[in-house]
């Protein structure tokens, strides 16, 4: 400013410029040059910085979600040959312990040898309480978990034993120490009282209760027999008594075969698998009197069996390579039956062996031509099939954190691999698809995240959630949609523009109402109150209109003297006394409408005839987030209508249409874009809103759209399950996926709002 | 008839209804919590009556304040456990907050009206506010202090009761400026030896260095361990001689109860004082309600730390999103080419104000708390690990995310603003040769100041009101602690906060008597509702004027 000041003055006075020299002007010049630059760049990267910041939101949820997708990969570590093993030994187990460090093999010859696995030593040797001139003649193995091993010998008898670990820390380093325990005694016992050598067992140790075990084996002499072990200590000396209580079970059909034998964990069932590809389920709940129930025929020869972990589903592998999952199925007559549940990715050669992992339902397959495949139960997914050998597998052992894994060739080479298999549970389908989970008679939809239960099959069906999100949004725009769009109609074209100055802002403060306090007085006081005044409620619902039709009639016959006297566009004025006395009506007489027509109470009567009822329902949510989303419909639609030019509307009753039909015909064709953005603006704020579904439901996930009943949404799901989870875990992951759905969805419908009402303003302004 | 309904005069009516069914509902929600929230503090009669019990005849004596009273029919009250006689088909029930819950198991019980007797409200009950069991209400026998006993028919018994309730509160202060005050610094300076103990380890200082800090750290422990006997027995004088007066009381049921005045935080006898009296009490409730911490699991007492952390938050989060939301306003509308990749920018930052607040929340948890936190613990914090500093949930994390969530208000309001200017004033700056950000930051910018304030209260309403994503980055039911004290750095953005919002949802719905919090949870939200109404009417009133202003300026 003083530059260009002093350059108009300079002509006139010559003699000395007030100017600054030359180098000043440049050097100022420029640093204005370099402030502006400075700004440019400033500002530039501030907003380039914060949209970053909000694709961040996009990009991060997204990347959080992502490994719930990906399968497993399998590394390989090491091989070497299994230390110490002899020629005529073969080995019947393989496992991996707690933490990775140490394998573990039982041979058919009723040696347990433990082995470390980063160098190949052998770090304890034990040998089973086998008589001298008996023998080994079967093998079996209970639960994972719990470690348990039997041996079957060749005089009917059996020896148990369980392998466990001592840690200590010398200087801080971990050191593990492998023993073995023996919580049925040393000394072998009798299963078969004939004597007879055992040549296929079953076993399994029951946690529940006091510790029992189940054997079950298949003698030489075809039979089956099996027994049920307790022990007793005696408080005096210490000393374990084993008590056996011993049944045959029904003979097999003649002919069979069998080839393996599983016991449940509650003893309850035992299932034998058979050479022509047949399973026989018994049932030995009562061992006095073992029922064979059913046989089912698989198809091919069962090569590999074993149950998931919790010991309900059956996991078995055929000599074609097939997989599937199988378990007991109540139907309606309280019968239990063996039903195929899913298959797996098939093979392309015989499986060989098989384990099931330790906290999920996943399991690991080896085939007879060298794959490793890693299945998971619930989502039916096969998340790796991998070659890592030319021979067949005959050992594969997880350990029970899932990331290293052990397998065993026939020529007993063991290869170590390190394993990445962290979200095994979650599959597309079975997020959207029903799911036939662990004891259900059917195929169904159902979020269930967690329980107390180690073997608890977790239930991620987003379904339910999903179907909560649209019910409560659903009802909310049945409430909020007439009201919103029918009051901005009104203020927009027929209210007088003294009360809408004051209507608008009132309704339009109400939008920044926190949305906890509406959840509350849902919770607290609306949800109550509707309970013990259902007839007010609903005749509200229903009369309300009625009435003010009704108004409208009358206010024909008032005297026109007095109707002149109130001008035009306070209809709505004139209506809130009745509005206020219709509802005190329907509220006093609400007692007397249930004590004449529902015996009293009318939340009875629903109950009575069949409709659940719950008192945090959809009906309350409805009311309480329609109440929210009022304000925003109200006053974008109020925008748009108010904004439509008036020489269309004031064409349309000039030529003689009325009020209503130039509203009709001109206002609301013009308009309606305006109202379609309001409307998915309203259900984007709809389906997001999480306090006021949190506290005005029960939050319990139901699959209906039974307004009495309540419901769990993706976001309140989010506000309870989110602080609860494991950081980086499965669930905490399916959390990060609903969000992003949330995310997705109401950005979509923001995006088409928005669109449409700019190509809205477009229009308004070329009319 | 049909002329009518053709004519449309009905549809008119009808769209004038929902108008006034809203407006209706509006002003009814507001009045509900006014009259509730206002009406929480008003000291209450405390009614006397006896209820006839219809199985034994057997009389007891009900003493207490009524909450309310409504008509049920018959059937809900026999549903109830009620007895009601036949061929009542209505009756009125009457619900009693009798408190004394630690005699009686449950303050509130309900009792139909058929079985009461007439109420009548002695003067002589007086109503105790405790500090743990909730309210007591009973007849005084008589009041002993030092030993002292002082009868009810003592002209200074009034006068002492409340002089003993004044001792013993403020003891309490005292009690509580040195818990808090003294015994907190102490701790604090161990834990800080601790972590300078731990931060040497984890450098790996050995020898010499090592041993003689070694010593420092024995020495100045002995020195606060000391310093800690002697103020814990101080303590313990205080307790004692708080504990010096009691109250003798008799409940509604003959039996009799000594109170401790340690326990006592108000005796009023509300049957027997005036109104202005009950006017001087109120004040002093609202203003207690205002100033003082929660009590008995948030159901009692004031919310101050929530009023605090609320507003902390909310200063906290508007010093990060102005500059930024304001700079990112005059990048879009000033600097960025106006064209497709602009507008799908701008549509899309528009949009997010619509994107739900939860997810917010949860992308606050994840990339703010765990991986942002998760790091600066381990780069700065190591010394503290695993307890983590940042690595949780706390002020800052929150403040961040509701700043996100806040953004795109300012940035709409702010370029609302900079649109509005008129071309010809930036062009008259322009003319004169001024550089761009001369005319930006000298004419278009101040200009424009109004929306920014505009833009910065809506997201000041926005955020205070916002509690779904809190949940998850920050807020907890009972903070120990304000995130602002007189303890370097004086402002502690890792610690937790509580929150209005918050202490609602939490008090409502997560408490374990939740009769006796409702008034408390009505007094609380209308505080929030007074809050956000004001600002969002500042936010109005700014807007209003700025377009007066350029209406004027513009012509």
């Amino acid at each position: 400013m003083t530059e260009s000041l002093s350059a108009q003055e300079s002509p006139s006075k010559r003699p000395e410029s007030l100017l600054p020299d030359s180098k000043t002007r440049a050097k100022r010049r420029s640093r204005r040059k370099l402030r502006d630059r400075i700004s440019f760049w400033g500002v530039s990267a501030a907003g380039f910085g914060v949209v970053f910041s909000l694709a961040l939101i996009f990009i991060y949820l997204f990347y959080e979600v992502i490994p719930v997708f990906k399968g497993a990969t399998l590394d390989e570590q090491r091989r070497f040959s299994l230390p110490a093993i002899e020629q005529n030994q073969q080995v019947e187990r393989l496992w991996l312990e707690r933490y990775q460090e140490l394998g573990v093999y039982y041979t058919n010859d009723a040696q347990v040898r433990f082995f470390e696995v980063d160098t190949g030593a052998i770090r304890s040797e034990f040998e089973l309480n086998v008589p001298e001139g008996v023998s080994a003649t079967s093998f079996a193995n209970g639960e994972d978990i719990g470690r348990f091993v039997a041996y079957g010998l060749s005089d009917g008898q059996i020896v148990s034993a369980r392998h466990a670990y001592d840690l200590s820390f010398p200087d801080d380093r971990r050191f593990i120490q492998p023993k073995m325990e023996f919580p049925f005694g040393e000394d072998p016992i009798i299963l078969d009282e004939d004597g007879q050598p055992i040549q296929i067992l079953g076993v399994q140790a029951s946690t529940r209760g006091t510790p029992r075990m189940g054997v079950a084996g298949y003698t030489r002499d075809e039979r089956l027999v099996m027994a049920v072990l307790a022990t007793q200590t005696n408080m005096m000396t210490g000393a374990v008594t084993v008590q056996a209580n011993r049944a045959t079970l029904p003979a097999l059909p003649s002919g069979t075969n069998p080839t393996s034998i599983l016991i449940d964990k509650n003893l309850r069932s035992v299932f034998v698998a058979d050479e022509q590809g047949r399973v026989h389920y018994f049932d030995v709940s009562n061992l006095n009197s073992p029922r064979l129930v059913q046989t089912v025929s698989v198809g091919s020869p069962i090569t590999a069996m074993d149950f998931l972990v919790g010991s309900v589903s059956i996991i078995i592998g055929t000599e074609s390579g097939e997989l599937s999952q199988w378990f007991l199925v109540r139907d309606d007559q309280n019968q239990y039956t063996l039903e195929k549940v899913r298959e797996f990715t098939a093979h392309s050669a015989a499986i060989t062996s098989l384990t099931p992992e330790y906290t999920r339902k996943g399991f690991l397959v080896g085939d007879a031509s060298g794959v490793v495949g890693i299945h998971y139960g619930t989502s039916a997914r096969t998340l790796l099939q991998k070659s890592v050998q030319s021979e067949p597998i005959t050992g594969i052992a997880v350990s029970q954190i899932n990331q290293r894994v052990l397998t065993l060739s026939a020529s007993n080479e063991v290869a170590a691999f390190e394993l990445w298999n962290r979200h095994p549970q979650i599959s597309f389908r079975a997020l959207w698809n029903k799911v036939w989970y662990e004891g259900r008679s059917s195929p169904e939809y159902i979020w269930q995240s967690s329980s107390a239960s180690d073997e608890f099959e977790s239930k991620f069906s987003l379904i339910p959630l999903t179907v909560g999100t649209l019910k409560a949004a659903f009802f909310a725009m049945l409430f909020a949609m007439p009201l919103g769009l029918l009051g901005a109609i009104y203020t927009a074209y027929f209210l007088t523009p003294k009360l809408r100055g004051v209507v608008k802002p009132t309704i339009e403060i109400m939008e920044a109402l926190p949305t906890v306090i509406l959840g509350f007085l849902a919770g607290l006081w609306l949800a109550p109150f509707m309970e013990n005044h259902l007839p007010a409620v609903f005749s509200i619902l229903v009369g309300m209109p009625l009435i003010m039709i009704g108004v409208a009639a009358l206010w024909g016959y008032v005297p026109k003297g007095l109707r002149n006297q109130i001008p035009i566009g306070w209809e709505a004025v004139i209506l809130i006394p009745f509005i206020l006395f219709f509802g005190w009506l329907c509220v006093t007489l609400s007692p007397f409408v249930e004590i004449a027509f529902f015996d009293g109470s009318m939340r009875q009567w629903l109950t009575d005839v069949g409709i659940t009822y719950d008192q945090r329902n959809a009906m309350v949510v409805g009311v309480a987030m329609g109440f929210a989303v009022i304000p925003t419909i109200y006053s974008i639609a109020e925008d748009a209508v108010f904004n439509v030019p008036k020489h269309l509307t004031q064409g349309s009753l000039a030529l003689g249409a009325t009020a209503w039909q130039t509203v009709v015909g001109v206002v609301l064709p013009t308009a309606s874009p305006g109202l379609f953005s309001a409307v998915m603006i309203g259900f984007g704020r709809a389906i997001g809103e999480t306090m006021i579904v949190l506290m005005a439901t029960g939050n319990s996930p139901i699959v209906n759209f039974n307004i009495f009943e309540g419901m769990r949404t993706l976001s309140a799901n989010i506000a309870v399950e989110l602080p609860e989870t494991a950081v980086g875990g499965t669930h905490f992951r399916i959390l990060f996926l609903a969000a992003l759905v949330l995310f997705i969805v109401t950005f979509i419908f923001n995006t088409i709002a928005e669109v449409v009402r700019q190509r809205l303003r477009l229009r308004y302004s070329s009319l | 008839m049909k002329a009518w309904f053709r004519s449309g005069t009905p549809w008119i009516w009808l769209t004038g209804g929902a108008l006034a069914l809203s407006l209706v509902m509006v002003i009814g929600l507001l009045s509900l919590i006014a009259v509730r929230g206002f009406g929480h503090f008003w000291p209450s009669l405390v009614a006397e009556t006896v209820v006839t019990n219809h199985d034994t005849g057997e009389q007891t004596l009900v003493l207490g304040e009524i909450t309310r009273t409504e008509q049920v029919p018959a059937a809900v009250a026999r549903d109830a456990g009620q007895f009601v006689p036949e061929g009542i088909e209505l009756v009125e029930r009457v619900l009693f907050k009798r408190g004394n819950r630690d005699q009686f198991g449950q303050d509130f019980v309900w009792h139909l009206g058929l079985t009461l007797d007439e109420m009548s409200f002695p003067p002589e009950v007086l109503a105790i506010e405790r500090r743990e069991w909730g309210n007591f209400y009973g007849y005084p026998i008589y009041l002993e202090i030092d030993g002292e006993r002082i009868e009810t028919d003592d002209p200074r018994f009034r006068d002492l009761t409340q002089a003993a309730v004044d001792r013993s509160l403020d003891y309490r202060q005292r009690i509580r400026r040195i818990e808090r005050t003294d015994i907190g610094r102490t701790s604090r300076e161990l834990e800080n030896i601790r972590l300078e103990e731990r931060g040497m380890q984890l450098r790996g200082v050995t020898g010499p260095d090592l041993e003689e800090a070694q010593e420092r750290f024995a020495r100045q422990r002995a020195l606060l361990e000391a310093e800690f006997l002697e103020l814990r027995s101080e303590l313990d004088a205080l307790y004692a001689s708080q504990r010096r007066d009691l109250l003798h009381m008799r409940m509604s049921d003959e039996r009799e109860l000594t109170i401790g005045f340690d326990n006592i935080v108000r005796v009023t006898s509300p049957n027997d004082i005036t109104v202005l009296a009950k006017i001087v009490e109120y004040f002093d409730r609202v203003g207690e309600f205002l100033t003082e911490g929660p009590r008995e699991a948030n159901t009692e007492g004031g919310i101050f730390p929530a009023i605090f952390g609320t507003v902390t938050m909310v200063l906290v989060m508007s010093i990060m999103v102005t500059p930024f939301g304001v700079l990112a306003a005059i990048y879009l509308r000033e600097y960025a080419k106006q064209g497709t990749v602009t507008r799908i920018i701008r549509v899309s930052v528009y949009n997010l104000a619509g994107v739900p607040s939860i997810v917010f929340g949860v992308f606050g948890l994840g990339f703010f708390v765990y991986f942002l936190g998760g790091n600066i613990d381990q780069l700065f914090y190591q010394a503290a690990l695993p307890s983590p500093t940042f690595g949780t949930p706390g002020l800052f994390w929150a403040s961040l995310t509701l700043a996100l969530l806040t953004l795109p208000v300012v940035i709409v309001s702010t370029e609302e603003g900079l649109a509005r200017i008129p071309t010809t004033i930036r062009q008259g700056s322009l003319a004169l040769g001024a550089t761009k950000s001369e005319t930006l930051w000298k004419v278009v910018v101040p200009l424009a100041t109004p929306a920014m304030m505009t833009g910065l209260i809506l997201a000041i309403a926005r955020a205070a009101g916002e509690v779904a994503p809190l949940m998850l980055v920050g807020v907890v039911k009972l903070a120990p602690t304000l995130p602002i004290d007189g303890e370097f750095p004086f402002i502690h953005l890792e610690r937790k906060i509580m929150h209005l919002g918050f202490h609602i949802y939490d008090v409502g719905f997560q408490s374990p008597n939740v009769e006796a919090a409702r008034p408390l949870v009505y007094a609380t939200a209308l505080t929030l509702v007074l809050l956000i109404i004001v600002l969002n009417l500042t936010a109005i009133a700014i807007r209003n004027r700025l377009r007066e202003k350029y209406r004027s300026d513009s012509d």
